[in-house]
């Protein structure tokens, strides 16, 4: 496929880029909350046993 | 080993699963591994289905769109199940990483039914001429979502977490009738949504140069769904289990 071509899609350029970008951005979205999700947790479970240590 | 041996070995893995120190542990091992193959799946598929498979000689270009569009629907219905046999496990053993799993696997198939909704309407303008239509598969996949977001937010609206579990587990069962009428729906009803095209019995209709990057598509979703879910349990584990003794340990190590 030529270069050009290939970035036109043969005419659909404008329905095929938007749907890979938001199939991609959903995925790098999955990560980025997945991480965020953990990240906090690991903060409550952190804050928790700083309480714990100085009510000790 | 005989098979007997390895059938009481997998139902030892499978009740180990049940202890959330073991599955947390399990997850932590699993998620790499997930996360490669995905990696190394979706970057072969985008790259084979993008720049070397033919163009359709119907569609032409705009049958890309599957190569990003199947493997978000499928995961639609995946992680649904998923969610919905974790759910029936957790309320009929009593078995809490059943909840933990339900609760990780909702807002990842919530994120991929809204891709397969999107990309599927940005199919059907050049095919259909028009972005939405209220056509069976297209409706049933759109109650798929509003399911989604009734388990996500019922798990929330309750004050004792335990009793919200409970409640998005029974929804998820119930709303599970849902996935075989999206999945049927297209031979069921008049449909304007083109039939299977891998997922058949017999022969795909696809050529191998078009099939073989939608295959490491759907293997390379299904492998990021596995990654991301592992990763999202581990979080939800820790939430639930953060008075437990290992989990301090897990932390402090």
């Amino acid at each position: 496929m030529m270069r050009t071509n290939f970035w036109q899609m043969g005419g659909y350029a404008r329905f095929v880029w938007p749907s890979i970008g938001f199939a991609l951005c959903m995925l790098l979205w999955n990560v980025w909350s997945a991480r965020r999700h953990y990240a906090r947790a690991l903060l409550r479970v952190r804050r928790a046993l700083a309480m714990a240590r100085s009510e000790e | 080993m005989t098979e007997g041996g390895s059938r009481i070995n997998m139902w030892t893995w499978f009740y180990k699963l049940a202890s959330p120190p073991y599955a947390y542990r399990t997850a932590e091992a699993l998620m790499p591994w997930f996360f490669a193959v995905a990696a190394g799946m979706i970057g072969y598929g985008l790259i084979d289905g993008l720049v070397f498979a033919p163009p359709d000689y119907q569609q032409g270009d705009a049958f890309r769109i599957i190569y990003v569009h199947a493997p978000s629907a499928w995961l639609s219905l995946f992680a649904y199940s998923t969610m919905a046999i974790a759910g029936a496990i957790a309320l009929i053993w009593r078995i809490k990483v059943g909840h933990a799993v339900a609760a990780a696997a909702a807002p990842i198939g919530a994120s991929f039914t809204l891709a397969a909704l999107v990309t599927g309407s940005l199919w059907g303008r050049p095919m259909w001429g028009t972005y939405w239509v209220w056509d069976p598969r297209l409706t049933s996949e759109l109650i798929l979502l509003f399911l989604y977001f009734g388990v996500i937010s019922l798990r929330q609206a309750f004050e004792d977490p335990v009793r919200g579990d409970r409640a998005a587990a029974l929804l998820g069962i119930v709303g599970f009738v849902n996935v075989p009428i999206v999945h049927f729906s297209v031979y069921w009803w008049n449909s304007l949504h083109q039939g299977g095209t891998v997922m058949r019995l017999g022969k795909p209709e696809m050529p191998g140069s078009m099939l073989w990057p939608l295959l490491a598509m759907l293997c390379g979703f299904m492998c990021f769904f596995g990654a991301v879910l592992c990763m999202r349990l581990r979080g939800e584990i820790l939430g639930r289990e953060r008075q437990s003794a290992w989990v301090r340990e897990a932390v402090k190590a």
